[in-house]
């Protein structure tokens, strides 16, 4: 009957290629405990015996993070192109790596961005999706990310960013480089308007994105379990011949070495990060209109504007 | 010291035949050899172009990581009338991959900062072969920080295989380092003018590398990653490395044509390698220019330029729309 199970069952690696198994029970990727799927939805893809968080849609993100139908995307209208013409001998051409990514994933692209309100307050959302391309950082995530942050300084807004990443896109060359400095401006620029940004990192965090703007929020929260770090814990076993103790870089490992603030479970995030919020706006700096604030980029036709919310202001006093 | 690239044999045998021939003219000159002394060094001159001009970029990676290739430290000693190195982040350690502190070049004062990679190898392995660790970010953390104080404006060299990947990097946080010095550039009140001088890879090129000039020396490489570590990731090995060169369009000619740099500073003919004092005047005559120019704006401009700058670089289509 177990042999029966192994071979029936879908394994929850963290993969979102399980995710139209309608299969009654699904096995924890970690404890292989048998769970009931529903529940396991219920409680977002975190296994009730051990607490494995497994990685989740970006629509599994939203419905938990957001209040329920407060999601507007914005800029879902754009797509990569190949700015090197990256097509090497013995390997898919990026075009074609694009075409199987969008194929195999359903998604256009590694990053959404939009807004919503957390609690009721109104802040502006990005989130990488490892479901595409490994959520790899290249000209269509950096971009977003970049417009998340100015969105953030038009509507004068929190900025949250949801990471999960295997680093800079290879197939994008210097411009895919190029973006990690571009969004690290972003932030600083979201700093200079003195708003609040949370930045989650999530299972795997990793490369180009823990190097810019993942670790650069006024609040890093880590997802328990998540891998974190530059360098893959394979590239530090290539280069250098060390074996990688159990538990290095882990969101716990990094939270013993003063990396992050906060390891936090899914069920408790939404709280979490709108009490942070809620504190860091309620200083003296909120209701500064910072001069100087560089303009957003001008943004596609997908987006609705918010201008008509509260002002963050009128929600927490 | 001959250190002869694969592809520089010819030339390298044409030049020992030039010294043999000199050496017999300096005993006997006739005609002849006068002659024939002549057409070597011609054919010499010509042989090194013509294999300089056409460089695959496996062997543009090849020329930037040459060990006679001028590092920092050369340019720091070669260019500057003055150079104090300051040692250390003031919170762990010193690393020795990093090097930087107040320079003067020609009557400017300015903040130097580069990196390292060392060349016998007791002083590569001193030096961690350029890789930096957590620690030479934050020296030059510290460094901008002050540049920024008493308005001083930046250079930086690029000269890294990219940044260190052990444990300990990560224990002490390589990303948040990297991370911190990509905002830290962003917004910099002081011009800042950086040159890939030999390789620049990665995230650990790039955390001394945002600025408001980016200049690539002639035969130096810019990558999102070494060929080797592109060639594990895309091919799922290392050996591929030159297919990965030529793909991810790492030279400065294609940089350039791609709008992902500013400037190509010429090296003599030969490389860098071949003449590094003649390197080191081409380069202190281009920053010269840079920086006067740099100085001219208003800070408010500069940093405003910077950020638009770095926000163009990016390339993407709108569905049912044309590239941008």
């Amino acid at each position: 009957m177990r042999n029966l199970f192994r071979r029936a069952l879908p394994l929850v690696t963290g993969d979102a290629a399980q995710e139209a198994a309608p299969d009654l029970w699904v096995r924890c990727g970690r404890c292989r405990e048998l769970l009931y799927t529903r529940e396991w939805e219920a409680a977002h893809r975190v296994c009730a015996k051990c607490g494995f968080h497994a990685r989740l849609s970006v629509a599994d993100r939203l419905a938990h993070l957001l209040d329920a139908g407060s999601w507007h995307e914005r800029d879902a209208n754009l797509r990569p192109s190949d700015p090197l013409g990256f097509a090497p001998p013995g390997r898919p051409s990026y075009v074609d790596k694009l075409a199987a990514e969008a194929r195999e994933s359903g998604q256009t692209e590694a990053a959404v961005y939009g807004h919503g309100t957390i609690d009721g307050i109104p802040v502006v959302l990005a989130i990488l999706d490892m479901a595409y391309f490994a959520g790899t950082l290249g000209a269509v995530v950096g971009e977003k990310v970049a417009r998340a942050f100015e969105l953030g300084i038009a509507e004068r807004c929190a900025v949250v960013v949801v990471s999960a990443s295997g680093g800079a896109r290879q197939q994008e060359g210097v411009v895919a480089l190029v973006q990690m400095a571009k969004a690290a401006a972003a932030v600083q620029a979201l700093a200079g308007a003195r708003l609040p940004y949370v930045s989650i990192l999530t299972d795997p965090t990793l490369g180009g994105v823990t190097a810019s703007f993942a670790t650069l929020g006024d609040c890093i929260l880590a997802e328990p379990g998540a891998v974190i770090g530059f360098a893959g814990p394979r590239i530090i076993e290539q280069t250098t011949g060390e074996k990688l103790p159990p538990g290095a870089q882990t969101a716990e490992f990094q939270l013993a070495h003063g990396m992050v603030d906060l390891v936090v479970a899914r069920r408790d995030q939404k709280a979490a990060v709108a009490r942070v919020i809620r504190l860091l706006l309620d200083g003296t700096a909120a209701t500064v209109v910072a001069p100087g604030a560089p303009e957003p980029a001008a943004t596609g036709t997908n987006g609705t504007s918010f201008a008509t919310s509260p002002t963050v202001a009128q929600v927490t006093r | 010291m001959t250190l002869l690239l694969d592809f520089e044999k010819p030339v390298g045998d044409l030049r020992a035949r030039l010294e043999t021939v000199e050496r017999d003219y300096a005993t006997d000159p006739t005609d002849e050899l006068g002659r024939l002394r002549a057409d070597l060094t011609l054919d010499l001159a010509n042989r090194t172009r013509a294999i300089y001009q056409s460089l695959t970029p496996w062997q543009t990676v090849q020329v930037a990581r040459h060990p006679l290739r001028p590092q920092t430290l050369d340019y720091a000693i070669g260019m500057c009338t003055e150079f104090v190195e300051f040692h250390g982040d003031r919170a762990f350690g010193d690393d020795r991959a990093i090097v930087g502190g107040p320079a003067r070049i020609n009557g400017r004062a300015v903040v130097l900062v580069g990196q390292q990679r060392g060349r016998e190898t007791r002083e590569r392995l001193d030096r961690n072969f350029g890789s930096p660790h957590p620690e030479g970010y934050r020296k030059a953390h510290r460094l901008f920080q002050m540049a920024a104080k008493f308005g001083l404006p930046v250079v930086t060299m690029m000269d890294t295989p990219g940044a260190s990947p052990g444990l300990g990097d990560e224990e002490r946080g390589q990303g948040w380092a990297l991370a911190a010095n990509l905002a830290a550039l962003a917004t910099l009140p002081v011009p800042i003018v950086c040159v890939v001088i030999g390789e620049g890879n990665s995230g650990g090129a790039l955390a001394i590398g945002v600025g408001d000039r980016f200049l690539m020396l002639e035969h130096a490489i810019f990558s999102v990653a070494s060929p080797e570590a592109a060639a594990s990731i895309v091919w799922k090995d290392a050996k591929h490395a030159p297919h990965a060169a030529d793909a991810l369009k790492l030279t400065a000619p294609d940089l350039l044509r791609l709008h992902l740099i500013d400037r190509i500073v010429p090296e003599p003919v030969g490389g860098a390698h071949g003449d590094p004092s003649g390197t080191i005047t081409s380069l202190r005559a281009v920053l010269d220019e840079e920086l006067a120019r740099l100085a001219a704006m208003p800070v408010a401009e500069l940093v405003a330029s910077r950020y638009a700058k770095y926000r163009r670089i990016g390339s993407w289509f709108e569905q049912g729309g044309a590239p941008s």
